[in-house]
């Protein structure tokens, strides 16, 4: 503290310096501004004047005061001052230990953690400590670094999902380094076992100060659904004053956008530190609901992701026997009521009336015949995605159903009669079942004897059936067998749904066989015999702030783990599947109770420092910059100069503008008034302003030919330039031009798809065929790889080019080969009878290749003369005209396209036409 | 060979730097409505000025006979007199005619050189003789004196300020004096004075710049003539304003005492204004009978 205010210095002998300000203000007062040195031939008339006024000999008072501010502002600035500086206390040790909890807890402050961590290392860092950051929850080797070291790498430490655990917690108190170091301990105040053991630890080696912020943790206990209702509860570790929670349900509405489906409002008595509410949503709602949270607090704790649990299948019993009218207990369904009733919606009723409201589930117990209405309904539905469970029974035994040939609604065929075993009739004891092959949905379940067959309906050894049964008899026999039908599927228990045929509806087992079919839905028991020997897959997992992300790249978790283990790295809580069962795993579970940290006695426990130290230098510097940029321009006003300054601060501002965007927007009016050729600069100034001369040429050839009337040419860089301005582009090849880069290829092709054309010239037509044989040629075969480029041909004699403007036979340069490659033509294209050319109506050539050197033969200086000469005298000029043809005939090819091709309709159209 | 080709570059460098001078010089000139430039009585020369009866002592081949034929008396037919007069042009060269305050205006040299050489067009075409004071281009007709004055005047000299040239003046004729003035006063009094005593009358034109006008300048500052020859400092250049327009008035004041005690004509002229004006006036002045 200096003046009672709460500034320090980082090394406050460099004030010393301020004493040096009078001297300096002595020296600056002495220097007068430099004098301008002007030409000026009314010096004559000056000669003997003498100045009346010689204040300026000496620098303005106000001058001086700002240099002095401005070094001054250099001075404090350079001696490092800071705002709220941490008085350090006596006895540091040189060594800082800050342990971080970073569970799901500490989320919610994060940011104000990562803080206060970094003001801890910016203290540490100047008091020339060494410092290890240990984040418990993910935990690494301890190691004392530099505080720059650290604070570089703060940004990656982030909050993990789970508490740490006990393991950590010991490991680190048997690894700490030997010596003296202090510690601060940011806690999530959750507690934790061994806590107290490692504070022990700790305190032994130096001072330990606990900083926590726990009070404001919420932890959300997944929703239970009650008699139609959801019960939410919302628990935090501490009791104290009242408060209000909100609670929202997300999920996906009709449209599949994801929203905010419900709202609820949950109020923590003051003494209480559970708080619940119960919200009753209609049945639609509550299966769309994907997560419950908790507003605004942004921990994984305070979000509850929901799965089947919320979700009540609807399930259709149909039984085809009704006539047994009292004898409930013989009833085809009364088993499966009994089973499904407590956690799914059981629709019953004739088939017809069941199907339209698309139940997930359709049991058939005992059901023979369907109406054929019916059957083929039934079987849209299961192809459509529906489960069919059919039971069997003496009605199924004594039909001809599926007896001959399969069933579409049998996943096997049946023998006649089914057989009956251990009865008072038949040899041997009633069958019991074996253990569950791997690979049924079944497997993992354990089978108890109890359970008994005594006659079931009998499968026909077909080549399909080993691979359709899931369950079977000691004997082998197929108990259940399954079918997949379109997206749906079939299945079908070999023995009646009540307990005539067999104990198994009267067992536990029958239940777990049909949560294992997903036919149950709620899968509140989450219990060992489920999730034996069962992997589930990670689908959606949480991060530490709560948020969902991917999780499909995890590897698979077992079912006991997933039910049982403590939350860690290689168990994140998330959403996992299984086949088609999907189960939730929150941070909390049901029984979780939110218990405030203990620590031992004498250890101090603090909230979150607020206000971090600042280091101001930064803008003392900044001030003192501006300070001296105020000093340029007063210096130039006191000197007369500011004129010239101010015209080169506006300059300096001009530039600074985004002036090359304007360039752009200029040149690209400027570019599009008129028709402008372009060129692809190669970085050979020689071939580049040969090329400019070429294309100037060309276009004053045009200009007093033809209507098209262009510009001056202009030099495309296809890195920076927009190529869509430019019809055509003439690209000299040179072997040492760079390869444009990817973005650059796009814009070509874009260019080329879009209707532009380049003439690509390899200027080599004298010594070199086309082809890979010059140097020109191989590069060019490099540079135009990534274009879009189509199949190529020698220019046809009776292509478009021949006869857009001139007649032409061949298109000269300065060299005149005939290689002149273009865009071939379609394959089917043919000529027809009495017609000159071809009937070639579509499109305009993307490329056009070659190797005489057009711009050569076309370049021309300002005033309309040739700059390089062509072939020898007349001939020579014959070949310069020819040039100039192919390129008007090349530029009216370009701007009107296959025009001149469509003429060879005409004869046809007036022969039509009875002209 | 070498010397052919050598000669022919170095000829066509020089001939480079003439159409421009000449050009804008011809421009200027075509500007200038011309006028019969006769002397308004009759005399020798080409143009009919009127016919008048026969007076003893006429000779009879001075008879029209074309016109007496068509009455009773007999007619001569007189023609204006016209008489070539020559007109002496100074062009100051020196260092102080090549400042300008803008960078891209025209310097007083070339303002002075193109109101001159104009003004040459003009007294040619209307048949004078022009010729540059001195010795080294005497006063000639036709157009190609045109040329040799567009060489002639192309010439920079490297002292600071010039002074006119009043040797060699032909008796009766013409001048034109065409500088800033700013240089040593005396040496102007001196070649006016001489040339009036061989009764040549004509015009001293001041060029001057804006700036030299106006005396734009603030702070401290050192001047310096055009070669560096005089230079002056100030503290407070802007203090030095009234006083150095008082000066230049005074200059000027001087300069139309002297011309009106010799009996030539004070013009100036800013290189800002219009090139046009300035050869207006210049052609009138030069036109004002004696």
């Amino acid at each position: 503290m200096i003046f009672g205010f709460p500034i320090g210095f980082a090394a406050p002998w460099v004030l010393l310096a301020l004493v040096a300000l009078p001297i300096l203000w002595i020296i600056l007062r002495a220097i007068p501004p430099a004098p301008i040195r002007r030409r000026f031939p009314g010096v004559a008339l000056l000669l003997g004047l003498q100045d009346e006024d010689t204040v300026t000999d000496r620098t303005p008072w106000w001058l001086l005061l700002l240099r002095a501010i401005a070094i001054a502002a250099v001075i404090v600035g350079l001696a490092g001052p800071i705002l709220n500086p941490t008085e350090r206390p006596e006895g540091q040790a040189d060594r800082l230990l800050v342990i971080l909890d970073g569970s799901w807890a500490t989320a919610g402050n994060w940011p104000r953690q990562m803080a206060m961590v970094e003001g801890l290392l910016d203290e540490a860092d100047r008091a020339g400590q060494q410092v290890a950051i240990v984040n418990l929850s993910d935990p690494a080797a301890l190691a004392f670094q530099e505080a720059a070291i650290w604070k570089a790498r703060l940004p990656g430490v982030s909050p993990m999902p789970w508490q740490p655990s006990s393991d950590t917690l010991q490991r680190l108190a048997s690894v700490l380094e030997q010596g003296a170091f202090d510690t601060v301990w940011v806690a999530d105040g959750l507690a934790l076992e061994g806590r107290s053991t490692l504070a022990d630890v700790l305190s032994d080696r130096g001072v330990l100060r606990v900083i926590e912020d726990g009070a404001g943790t919420l932890g959300m206990l997944p929703p239970v659904y009650e008699d139609g209702r959801l019960l939410l509860r919302v628990q935090r570790p501490v009791a104290g004053i009242a408060r209000d929670v909100e609670i929202q349900a997300h999920g996906l509405d009709p449209s599949g956008a994801a929203r905010v489906l419900a709202t609820m409002s949950l109020t923590f008595e003051a003494d209480a530190t559970e708080a619940e509410a119960e919200i009753a949503l209609p049945a639609e709602l509550r299966a769309r609901i994907s997560r419950f949270e908790i507003a605004s607090a942004g921990t994984a704790g305070a979000v509850s992701l929901s799965d089947d649990r919320l979700q009540r299948r609807e399930i259709a019993l149909i039984a085809g026997r009704e006539d047994r009218e009292g004898l409930q207990l013989l009833s085809p369904l009364h088993y499966l009521r009994q089973a499904l009733v407590p956690n799914a919606e059981v629709l019953e009723g004739a088939l017809g009336d069941v199907l339209p409201a698309n139940p997930d589930v359709v049991v058939l117990a005992d059901v023979a015949a369907l109406a054929p209405g019916n059957e083929a309904a039934l079987i849209e539905w299961v192809e459509a995605g529906g489960l069919l469970v059919r039971f069997a029974g003496p009605k199924v035994a004594a039909s001809g159903l599926g007896r001959s040939e399969e069933h579409p609604l049998m996943p096997v065929r049946l023998r006649a009669g089914g057989r009956s075993v251990g009865g008072a009739m038949s040899w041997g004891e009633p069958k019991t079942l074996a253990p569950f092959a791997e690979g049924s949905p079944f497997f993992g379940l354990s089978v108890s004897d109890e359970v008994r067959v005594s006659a079931q309906v009998v499968a026909q050894p077909d080549p399909t059936l080993a691979s359709r049964v899931v369950a079977e008899l000691v004997d082998g026999t197929p108990l259940v067998t399954r079918k997949a039908l379109g997206q749906g599927q079939v299945v079908l228990f070999h023995v009646t749904a009540n307990a005539e045929w067999s104990g198994l509806p009267l067992s536990g087992l029958f239940v777990q066989m049909l949560d294992r079919l997903a036919i149950l839905s709620a899968t509140d028991a989450e219990d060992e015999t489920r999730m034996a020997g069962t992997i589930w897959q990670p689908v959606r997992v949480l991060d530490g702030l709560g948020r969902l992300s991917d999780g499909q790249t995890l590897p698979g978790v077992t079912g006991e783990d997933l039910t049982s283990a403590p939350l860690s790295e290689n168990l994140r809580p998330g959403l996992y599947r299984d086949d088609a069962r999907l189960l939730a795993r929150n941070v909390l579970r049901d029984g979780d109770v939110l218990e405030p940290a203990s620590w031992p006695i004498g250890v101090s426990v603090e909230g979150l420092a607020v206000t971090p130290a600042k280091d101001l230098s930064g803008w003392f510097l900044a001030a003192a910059l501006i300070l001296l940029a105020a000093d340029v321009l007063a210096s130039l006003l006191v000197s007369g100069r500011l004129w010239g300054a101010r015209v080169a601060t506006v300059v300096l501002l001009a530039a600074m503008l985004p002036q090359s965007l304007e360039a752009q927007d200029t040149r690209a009016i400027s570019d599009t008034r008129e028709v402008v050729l372009g060129h692809v600069l190669t970085g050979d100034k020689a071939v580049d302003d040969l090329a400019h001369a070429g294309l100037l040429g060309l276009s004053e050839t045009l200009y007093f030919r033809t209507s098209v009337e262009p510009d001056e040419p202009a030099a495309v860089d296809l890195e920076t330039d927009t190529l869509g301005l430019y019809p055509m582009l003439y690209w000299p090849i040179t072997p040492l031009q760079p390869t444009p880069s990817a973005e650059a290829y796009a814009k070509l092709n874009t260019y080329l798809r879009s209707g532009g054309m380049i003439l690509f010239d390899t200027r080599d037509a004298d010594v070199a065929r086309y082809g890979a044989s010059s140097p020109n040629g191989r590069k060019l075969q490099r540079l135009a790889a990534p274009l879009d480029i189509p199949g190529l041909e020698v220019v046809p004699q009776d292509h478009v080019l021949t006869r857009t403007f001139y007649l032409l036979q061949d298109f000269p340069g300065r060299y005149e080969s005939r290689d002149v490659w273009v865009e071939a033509a379609p394959a089917d294209a043919e000529l027809v009878e009495g017609m000159p050319f071809r009937n070639l109506n579509d499109g305009v050539t993307p490329v056009i290749i070659g190797g005489n050197d057009w711009a050569a033969a076309w370049a021309m200086d300002r005033r309309g003369n040739a700059l390089l000469p062509v072939g020898r005298g007349r001939a020579g000029e014959r070949q310069r005209e020819l040039a100039y043809r192919f390129g008007v005939n090349l530029v009216i090819h370009v701007l009107t396209g296959n025009y001149k091709s469509d003429q060879v309709h005409v004869p046809a159209l007036l022969d039509r036409l009875g002209q | 060979m070498n010397t052919a080709p050598n000669l022919r570059t170095r000829a066509e460098t020089e001939a480079a730097r003439l159409p421009p001078l000449l050009a804008r010089a011809e421009h200027l000139a075509g500007t200038v409505l011309l006028g019969e430039h006769g002397r308004r009585r009759a005399g020798l020369g080409d143009d009919f000025w009127q016919y008048r009866p026969v007076q003893p002592g006429d000779s009879r081949r001075l008879i029209d006979w074309r016109r007496s034929a068509k009455s009773d008396q007999q007619f001569i037919r007189q023609r204006e007199w016209q008489v070539a007069q020559s007109v002496m042009l100074w062009v100051d060269q020196s260092a102080s005619m090549r400042f300008t305050s803008d960078k891209d205006g025209a310097t007083k040299a070339d303002r002075a050189r193109v109101l001159a050489l104009s003004l040459s067009i003009l007294l040619i075409r209307a048949g004078e003789r022009v010729g540059l004071s001195g010795s080294s281009l005497p006063p000639r007709r036709g157009e190609a004196q045109i040329l040799r004055l567009t060489e002639m005047l192309q010439s920079d000299e490297a002292e600071d300020y010039g002074a006119p040239e009043a040797r060699a003046m032909l008796p009766h004729a013409r001048a034109v004096f065409v500088s800033d003035f700013l240089g040593d006063f005396e040496a102007v009094e001196a070649a006016l004075y001489k040339a009036a005593d061989r009764d040549v009358r004509g015009v001293v034109y001041q060029v001057l710049d804006p700036a030299e006008e106006s005396f734009p300048f603030q702070g401290r500052a050192i001047f310096e003539s055009m070669g560096g020859s005089v230079s002056h400092e100030t503290r407070k250049a802007s203090d030095l304003k009234t006083r150095y327009l008082d000066r230049l008035a005074e200059r000027r004041d001087q300069l139309q005492h002297l011309c009106r005690v010799t009996g030539w004509q004070f013009g100036h002229h800013d290189t800002a204004k219009s090139a046009q004006a300035a050869l207006l006036w210049l052609y009138r002045a030069m036109e004002r009978r004696q």
